[in-house]
């Protein structure tokens, strides 16, 4: 089992991937702590909430990469399995508030402020970080079964799929935006202050929920790279490329993608469960359908079917995203824009075939 | 008066004595008769006049007989000074004269003759009335109205005193009804009548009135008929009478079954509007999407394009062309389709084009050039909404029931629908062109061999498509503002009318952009809007698990590619 593993790379690869990791998980942490703050080498602390947050838009790409780039089934809606473990996590957040909101009572400030008497009963157990975690796990995943087992029974694919998975997203948004729903509505869940005990505001708080997203997002790396290089994942790459010839080899598509989908929005459970404390707030905003098609050009600007891409082009979009609010919002959309428009015409398969190609001339050039 | 009266009087008896008897007797009783007339109608005036005078007087008990006597005298000349005084719009002079001041305070008339004034060279204050001035002078403003020539002003009033009726008013109404020939107006003075008639000690005037309820009431009879049937602390019932109350329960059922159909009547209306839009904003989208198998996320933004484009003509004609203002919607209905078409065929010559075949990533392109367009149109016009005005003959709107108004902007609008599907199903079917584009849509290569050229034919089917979308957008205008997001709220809609209609069917598209409006709108009263919206789209995304082609799906087996 463990053979099978290591097998998933070569040993240089091995050797960068972990270095990359010892760079995220040892050398930054150790340079926010030992090197003194006037020092150019200091990594403040604001970093490390931010990468955290960047971390967590590489798990969703990754995510989105396996049913995309993979399966070749394009979803608009990932936004509701990203806000699912979001909310969840943001409910127990708030229910460890305790007494603390601006009202002082039990309940979570929005609802004293709807003039609620009493936790509405799917607020329940969410005290709990054991059962918090459970729904985390568990509820995107049964969600996207759920919604995938009818969606692919029915045979829906390509832009149907694409425009019913926007069309959920779009319901739950409306649905999140009211107050009765009881999560919060407009302004949905913020002002958390701690998290198992500690506090969200203390640097080495954001620090650990950093390495740990680190941890988690390398895991979910592994885990993708093992299943699409198993023989499920061949088959995957067949539904992609021709899924009539598959279905008349003997296999049962609908299984195979319904697993790869529910696998996808596991994670980007998770990615949203780890996004929540470090970024502070989760809203309904973060199901709107634009959100959820950036989602989509992340991976397509790093390169479809390759994992790795995924995870670079979900940074460097969102790098890009930073800079552009900071330096110039009005041309952040137009920047957006083009990219959209530049990676679907120009590089279908984005950064890291830009890389490749560019990689193969070179070696080409030396055998000549 | 009587001077004046005597001296006649004894003037004819003069001429009497004098003989000529019966001429000069008929020319008397015929001078007494019009200076009769006429020294009264003169002694009314006088007192009308004063009266009137007496609006700005400082006393408000004063303010308050003058008022009455107005009211009494029902010479409608007063309304203007009585609205005046009631909406503190009049002033007096130091002089005594009354001047009505307009709605922003600079401009001023006279009350009695109508003429502008000079405000600047006068002083100014405003007579003072308390809340039972303002009672009398709703009373006589309504009793002045009553009498109105205009039905329209009859009308108004008559609905007026039906929502605060007053006891002192029934004998003018009664007299009103009288004379009134106008059956609106006769139905109204009678649930007037009906419903203080239910208050009276006789008890066929009562059970007389609870017909008439019953006959012409609506629901703001409802409360007064709920009184009838209360019970007091120990259950009985407070009104005595059983043949009353079952009168009054026969009458409040049939109430609200009027009402019930009343209802449903106007969630058909507003259900059919809110259709005939989604229509416009999904046809454009149908033939894109349909005819070509073209996903245009940036479709939402030709409609906006063709909101903006409206919103330009609208200022161009407030600027150079005021004096024709109003037609600037009919101007603005070629134009707006032409920038979008126009937008439509760059875009589809210089990007769309390079991804035919590859659904997935159109999808994605256009998504990128909706982001441009928005952020283009955010730069140019601001963030904020636009407004674009309604042209006059579409301001408004007509009362079918009560409380129901159709309004004329959406009125047209379904109109407009009518006329651009109609138009659009004509060309699809009954020119060489629409002949070429089926052809195109059924076989592509097929319709190349025989010597059709397709690209031409994509370049034609996307400018139509945008150009529709551009009306549409020339139709959202109307009945709402304009802004940078317009088209983002519409193209989920759009995509959701397409899917559920079925694709590269026209009628597939208006059965679903109806049927998704009026759906919609008869689930709002019962759900809410948000989770009406919400259970229209969970029924749509059940509606394509069961029948992925729509509801008009193409008949025939087709191989996917």
């Amino acid at each position: 089992m463990i053979k099978k593993f290591i097998r998933l790379h070569s040993l240089r690869e091995w050797i960068f991937i972990f270095t990359i990791l010892a760079i995220a998980i040892v050398l930054l942490p150790l340079f926010n702590i030992l090197v003194p703050e006037e020092s150019v080498l200091h990594v403040p602390n604001y970093m490390f909430a931010l990468m955290g947050k960047y971390l967590c838009y590489a798990l969703v790409a990754l995510a989105i990469d396996l049913i995309w780039g993979y399966t070749g089934i394009l979803s608009l809606g990932h936004g509701v399995f990203f806000s699912m473990g979001g909310y969840a996590m943001g409910m127990y957040l708030m229910r460890s508030v305790g007494k603390e909101g601006v009202y002082k009572s039990d309940l979570p400030d929005f609802m004293v402020f709807l003039d609620w008497k009493e936790l509405p009963w799917y607020w329940y157990g969410f005290d709990s970080f054991i059962f918090t975690l459970l729904v985390i796990l568990i509820l995107p995943a049964l969600f996207a079964f759920t919604f995938g087992y009818f969606a692919f029974k029915s045979r829906i694919k390509g832009v149907y799929f694409a425009i019913i998975t926007q069309a959920m997203t779009f319901a739950l948004m409306l649905l999140f935006f009211r107050n009765e729903t009881g999560f919060g509505g407009n302004n949905g869940l913020t002002d958390f202050k701690r998290i198992l005990g500690y506090s969200l505001q203390e640097p080495s708080t954001k620090m650990s929920l950093y390495i740990i997203t680190t941890i988690v997002l390398f895991l979910s790396y592994i885990l993708s790279r093992y299943v699409v290089q198993s023989k499920l994942g061949r088959v995957l790459t067949a539904i992609r490329d021709a899924e009539s010839r598959v279905m008349f080899s003997g296999y049962n598509t609908v299984h195979y993608k319904l697993f790869i989908w529910t696998m996808s929005a596991f994670l980007c459970g998770i990615a949203g469960a780890l996004y929540v404390p470090q970024v502070g707030i989760i809203n309904p905003s973060e199901m709107q359908p634009s959100n959820s098609i950036e989602m989509a050009i992340w991976v397509a600007v790093g390169g479809r079917g390759t994992l790795s891409g995924a995870l670079v082009g979900a940074g460097l979009v969102n790098v890009a995203k930073s800079w552009f609010t900071v330096a110039a919002p009005d041309y952040w959309l137009y920047f957006l824009g083009t990219l959209f428009i530049v990676v679907t015409l120009y590089f279908p398969k984005g950064f890291t075939g830009m890389l490749a190609r560019f990689t193969s001339k070179e070696k080409s050039k030396e055998s000549a | 008066m009587k001077q004046t009266y005597l001296l006649v009087k004894s003037q004819i008896l003069k001429t009497n004595i004098r003989g000529c008897k019966v001429f000069v007797r008929l020319l008397g009783v015929f001078v007494f008769l019009i200076v009769g007339i006429f020294s009264f109608s003169i002694a009314e005036a006088n007192d009308f006049e004063s009266s009137l005078k007496d609006l700005g007087n400082k006393s408000r008990s004063k303010i308050k007989i003058a008022v009455k006597r107005l009211g009494n005298i029902g010479n409608p000349a007063a309304l203007p000074a009585l609205e005046a005084l009631k909406d503190k719009h009049l002033q007096i002079s130091a002089d005594g004269s009354l001047i009505i001041l307009n709605e922003s305070e600079d401009q001023g008339r006279d009350a009695l003759s109508g003429n502008p004034v000079d405000l600047s060279s006068l002083t100014l204050h405003k007579p003072r009335i308390n809340n039972s001035v303002r009672r009398v002078l709703s009373m006589a403003i309504g009793k002045l109205k009553l009498t109105s020539d205009s039905p329209e002003v009859r009308l108004q009033a008559a609905g007026q005193l039906l929502k605060r009726p007053s006891t002192d008013l029934v004998e003018l109404v009664e007299k009103a009804l009288d004379r009134e020939d106008n059956d609106e107006v006769r139905k109204i003075f009678m649930l007037v009548l009906a419903k203080e008639g239910l208050k009276s000690d006789d008890k066929n005037r009562r059970l007389k009135s609870l017909n008439i309820i019953n006959e012409f009431g609506n629901n703001d009879f409802k409360t007064d008929l709920e009184a009838l049937l209360e019970k007091d602390d120990t259950g009985n019932f407070l009104e005595g009478d059983s043949e009353i109350r079952d009168h009054a329960t026969k009458a409040i059922s049939t109430i609200e079954n009027r009402q019930f159909f009343i209802n449903q009547a106007a969630n058909l209306f507003y259900g059919l509007s809110l259709g005939s839009i989604l229509l416009l904003a999904a046809l454009g989208l149908a033939i894109t999407f349909g005819l070509m198998g073209i996903i245009n996320m940036a479709h939402g933004e030709m409609l906006m394009l063709g909101a903006y484009a409206t919103f330009l003509v609208q200022n161009l004609f407030r600027e150079y062309l005021p004096g024709i203002f109003d037609w600037y919607l009919v101007i603005a209905i070629p134009i707006s389709f032409i920038v979008s078409a126009i937008i439509g065929i760059i875009l589809e010559r210089t990007i769309i084009r390079h991804l035919y075949g590859r659904p997935l990533e159109t999808l994605l392109a256009t998504w990128g050039i909706s982001l441009i367009l928005i952020q283009s149109v955010r730069l140019l016009f601001g963030a904020q909404n636009v407004k674009v005005a309604n042209p006059s003959y579409l301001s408004g709107g007509i009362e079918v029931f009560h409380g129901v108004v159709l309004p004329y902007n959406r009125i047209a609008i379904i109109m407009f629908v009518v006329f651009v599907v109609i138009s659009i199903w004509m060309l699809l079917q009954k020119t060489s062109l629409g002949l070429q584009v089926r052809a195109v849509t059924q076989n592509r290569e097929m319709a190349s061999c025989m010597g059709i050229s397709t690209h031409k034919i994509d370049m034609y089917t996307f400018g139509l498509g945008s150009g529709v979308a551009g009306l549409g957008g020339l139709a959202l205008s109307q009945i709402g503002n304009v802004g940078p997001e317009l088209g983002q709220l519409y193209i989920v809609d759009s995509f959701m009318v397409v899917v559920t209609g079925g694709v590269g069917k026209i009628a597939g598209t208006v059965a679903g952009a109806l049927g998704l409006g009026i759906l919609n709108k008869f689930l709002e009263p019962v759900a809410g809007a948000v989770l009406g919206k919400i259970i229209v789209l969970i029924l749509i995304v059940i509606l394509i698990q069961k029948r992925p082609q729509g509801l008009f799906a193409p008949k025939g087996r087709m191989v996917d590619n």
